[in-house]
């Protein structure tokens, strides 16, 4: 059997959603006999070097460079999956969301309790830097998103199922318990 | 004595008592019809709309529709269904329900019925309204990002002369729920406790209280709502 490929990649997300794929634990063993990782910071593949039939996209869109690889993934993906609260409805990232832009910004480097250095009061502007889009949003508000998966983090058995059910083609047998968004 | 009637539910034939609201007649039966906006003993709203059913072919509330001889409801069909989850990813997208954030979360009827629907991700866009959080009050603090206008505040939270300490503010969908702050003494600790537990979301938290439950023991994180009205250990399967 030809192994499936597999991208993964953290938008506006903590890693947290990462953090649970390993916690399949001891079964990654069992999954890397089935899958075959590409881009993903798991191997540090930083392009995609071929087509690949999953990805996964922990996340969403707070700054042009996630629109940028979250289309790139669609490009190169069979099969988009939104894993985890942030990706699906934009999370924590997206309780800034009801506040200008300009006011996220002088808090975070100018007005806020926590800065102490910015003499200069300089809001980030290097070219080399994303923009800031308005408001975070939701990975299907951007691409064409084929499953998702909820949850903060997504329980790792709910992964593990998800993953393994795609790849062999099985219907998925995702209990009650797996599925929560918090 | 109760002047028992005959009704059928989903082709089921049940017994139900004349006078009684569908949701109850269907419960007594074992048959659950998701409520949200809706508390037992409380004279029932229908604002929320998600206990929909067909009664003989046209769509009502099963809140606040009485049984009579003869009636047939529909209730678990794939359009009934559908109907419901979109009420639910509409009250998703209109205001800001941020589960993983929220101190709700496990206890909160509108996730539940999420989780029972599988819904996974709303079919809506976002609206991301701006909204305030309102801790003016001595006692309780109020989030109006969770708020679903449920009304349930309104109707059970009364003072010792029987009058509301909740009430509506301004029209439209700028409408929100504020604590009369004329009644603000008459509002006592137990109320607040009492109006953090009728609470359907996290719109209403007691000041300086945490949850006890932690995350995975609360009350829908093991059983869907409604599994013990059909006293079936069944574990819903999520159709993705």
């Amino acid at each position: 059997m030809n192994k499936a490929i597999v991208a993964t990649t953290s938008l506006a997300g903590c890693f947290g959603c990462h953090m649970s794929i390993l916690d399949i634990d001891e079964r990654i063993l069992e999954l890397i006999e089935v899958v075959e990782f590409n881009k993903s910071p798991i191997d540090d593949i930083k392009k995609f070097t071929k087509k690949c039939d999953i990805g996964l996209i922990e996340g969403g869109c707070c700054n042009s460079e996630n629109v940028h690889v979250l289309k790139d993934f669609r490009e190169n993906c069979k099969i988009l999956i939104a894993l985890g609260e942030c990706a699906i409805m934009g999370g924590l990232p997206a309780m800034r969301n009801g506040i200008p832009i300009k006011e996220c910004l002088e808090e975070a480097y100018i007005g806020g309790p926590t800065v102490q250095q910015n003499h200069q009061k300089i809001v980030p502007n290097d070219p080399e830097l994303p923009i800031l889009l308005d408001k975070v949003y939701p990975c299907h508000e951007v691409v064409k998103i084929d499953y998702y998966l909820p949850g903060c983090p997504p329980r790792a058995d709910l992964i593990w199922k998800a993953l393994i059910a795609l790849v062999k083609g099985e219907e998925m047998d995702l209990p009650y318990e797996v599925i929560k968004f918090d | 004595m109760y002047q028992t009637i005959k009704i059928i539910i989903d082709g089921k034939e049940c017994i139900a008592k004349k006078g009684q609201y569908i949701v109850e007649a269907a419960k007594e039966n074992n048959i659950y019809i998701p409520t949200l906006c809706n508390i037992e003993g409380v004279k029932p709203k229908g604002a929320c709309r998600i206990c929909t059913v067909k009664v003989n072919g046209r769509l009502m509330t099963a809140c606040t529709t009485p049984v009579a001889e003869g009636m047939s409801i529909e209730s678990e069909s794939a359009e009934l269904t559908d109907l419901r989850r979109s009420i639910i990813e509409l009250l998703f997208v209109e205001g800001n329900h941020f589960c993983p954030a929220c101190e709700k979360s496990g206890e909160c009827i509108l996730q539940a019925l999420a989780y029972r629907y599988s819904v996974m991700a709303p079919r809506f866009p976002f609206m991301f309204p701006i909204r305030e959080l309102d801790a003016s009050n001595p006692k309780i603090i109020k989030d109006h990002n969770r708020c679903v206008l449920c009304k349930r505040c309104i109707r059970v939270i009364k003072d010792d002369e029987g009058k509301n300490i909740f009430a509506f503010k301004k029209r439209g969908h700028k409408v929100e729920i504020i604590v009369d702050p004329e009644s603000a003494d008459k509002f006592t600790d137990e109320l607040a406790e009492k109006a953090m537990e009728i609470c359907p979301v996290g719109a209403i938290l007691v000041k300086g209280k945490g949850f006890k439950k932690p995350i995975g023991q609360r009350k829908y994180d093991l059983m869907p709502i409604g599994s013990d009205i059909e006293k079936v250990s069944k574990s819903k399967k999520a159709v993705l």
